[in-house]
């Protein structure tokens, strides 16, 4: 047994000089690393199936951290999303923020009448997967001193494991276990197989099934057969290539806020935890032409950025007579947690 | 053809060449695709960042297209989106017509933008079935910039009021 903790870093795209030099700095100070696996892939967006670099996140079975440009939310559904599923690690460089106690009990008794989330799909593998942020420090010390942590911590839990199983397994000759997963020989690749670029960048929503009730108004909506439901009837990103580049029409209408775009330019969008929009970069769209021919909430927003992309297509706009729950007319009477304030803030901003 | 003027933002200065003429709601330059000038009539016109959008904007990072060429787009329409050192905004269409050619080489390097945005930094061409005759002369861009100016550092500002100070993407330097 290796005893090792995988450690993958996510590229940017693009050529951004800053991002650069911290996945460089970031990867020479964790190749020394004893006690570390390390490998670099392409943007997880991008890599499509067979990818070299996605075949090998594919085969990792312990306790992973992945380094990505990402919000750890919507790195972490992603990894879900191709089969890298887990318990999601959390960490001091991403507190959670703490939605229940800013919430009265009026608030609470709203949220309990809510349909609970789904939850994972699958056997969830008794691993950790833990997604950082790269833009939420400026130093790369930062995450090598949490990679440290988050290995010592792994090692713990494997320990603990290890001293469980015994016990239960005393009689009976030791089976080769890591993590409660078979140790699956991990398939060697180069660095640069698992670098190789993506054939085109990607462009398709990711759904949080910590947040997701199955709804299915996303199925509704969408009129370019992205949605699809699974044999167990649940909502799964079926056509990812689909969908339509740059259009987040979809997170929009959702209730439970659970689809994300992680790379669309507004945070609540793109996965950002409650209440962390920081270190944005400022929007000019507003400056070079952008907001003059629509405005107003959220659903008629969705609605004419879905007939952009019908018109694109050739096919007739559709406005809201097409997939627009009832529900969304009386919808300031729903209940509401502060990721719906947020989206809505974002998208009032005036500029 | 028209004067040169220059547009100043602070200390920096920003040239607006006489002989483009501009799209002044996407700060976007425009001239005829095959060389010939500025004379107004439909046909292939090639457009560009006026060094106003890149003086805001810093380096250019990131530059995207949602659509390729041999499409048709409508004024105004999102086209794409670019990421900068200091800012991130969607790009609209600044003519209707089909889309005939993007500028391949920026999107390996954007960096042609800001070294030669009048010139190697060009975006992308559009074949217009009708005269875009909304595109104005430099001396006009100009008065359109400095009688929008308060509006734009409002909405700068506004937007930096929702950053963080410690971001280092924020805009708080008041001069280049």
């Amino acid at each position: 047994m290796s005893g090792k903790i995988t450690v993958v870093i996510s590229q940017a795209q693009g050529k951004h000089p800053v991002k650069r030099g911290m996945e460089e700095s970031l990867a020479a100070a964790l190749l020394m690393e004893p006690g570390i696996d390390l490998s670099i892939v392409p943007h997880l967006v991008d890599l499509q199936p067979g990818h070299t670099g996605r075949l090998y996140l594919e085969g990792i079975t312990g306790d992973v951290v992945v380094l990505a440009w990402l919000f750890p939310r919507a790195a972490f559904w992603l990894l879900d999303r191709i089969g890298v599923k887990g318990v999601e690690g959390t960490s001091p460089t991403h507190p959670k923020p703490a939605e229940d106690e800013e919430l009265t009990d009026d608030e609470k008794a709203e949220l309990a009448e809510r349909p609970p989330p789904i939850g994972a799909t699958g056997a969830i593998p008794d691993r950790v997967v833990t997604c950082l942020d790269m833009r939420a420090k400026d130093k790369y010390e930062v995450f090598v001193e949490e990679v440290r942590r988050l290995g010592r911590e792994s090692a713990a839990r494997r320990q603990a494991k290890q001293a469980e199983r015994a016990v239960v397994t005393a009689a009976k000759p030791p089976v080769l276990m890591e993590l409660g997963m078979p140790t699956a020989r991990l398939a060697e690749y180069q660095p640069e197989q698992l670098l190789e670029a993506p054939a085109m960048r990607r462009w398709y929503p990711v759904i949080d099934y910590s947040r997701c009730t199955n709804c299915l108004e996303c199925l509704d909506f969408c009129l370019f057969g992205v949605y699809g439901a699974d044999e167990q009837g649940r909502i799964t990103v079926e056509n990812q290539d689909n969908c339509k580049k740059g259009c987040p029409a979809c997170s929009r209408v959702c209730p439970a806020q659970a689809i994300m775009f992680p790379e669309y330019k507004t945070a609540a969008i793109a996965g950002a935890p409650v209440g962390a929009i920081s270190g944005l970069k400022i929007d000019l769209s507003k400056l070079f032409g952008g907001g003059l021919g629509g405005g107003g909430d959220a659903i008629s927003l969705a609605a004419q950025e879905r007939d952009r992309e019908l018109v694109k297509d050739g096919r007739d706009a559709v406005g809201l007579a097409v997939g627009i729950p009832k529900r969304q007319t009386g919808k300031s009477a729903e209940p509401r947690d502060s990721l719906d304030d947020l989206v809505d803030a974002l998208d009032s901003l005036d500029i | 053809m028209a004067q040169d003027q220059l547009f100043q933002i602070g200390k920096h200065k920003a040239p607006l060449p006489g002989g483009l003429l501009y799209a002044a709601t996407n700060h976007v330059w425009a001239t005829r695709a095959d060389g010939s000038g500025t004379g107004m009539g439909p046909g292939v016109w090639r457009f560009g960042f006026t060094s106003y959008a890149i003086a805001l904007m810093k380096d250019v990072y990131f530059l995207d297209w949602s659509y390729a060429p041999g499409i048709a787009v409508i004024h105004l329409a999102l086209i794409g989106h670019i990421e900068t050192s200091k800012a991130e905004s969607d790009l609209y269409a600044p003519a209707t017509g089909m889309l005939v050619r993007v500028n391949d080489a920026l999107l390996e390097d954007p960096s042609a933008i800001n070294t030669d945005g009048y010139g190697a930094g060009w975006l992308y061409e559009i074949d217009c079935p009708a005269a875009p005759n909304h595109l104005i002369d430099a001396e006009a861009y100009l008065a359109h910039l400095r009688d929008n100016w308060e509006n734009t550092e409002r909405i700068l500002k506004g937007s930096i009021n929702r950053t963080e100070d410690e971001s280092p993407e924020s805009m708080g330097e008041t001069e280049a």
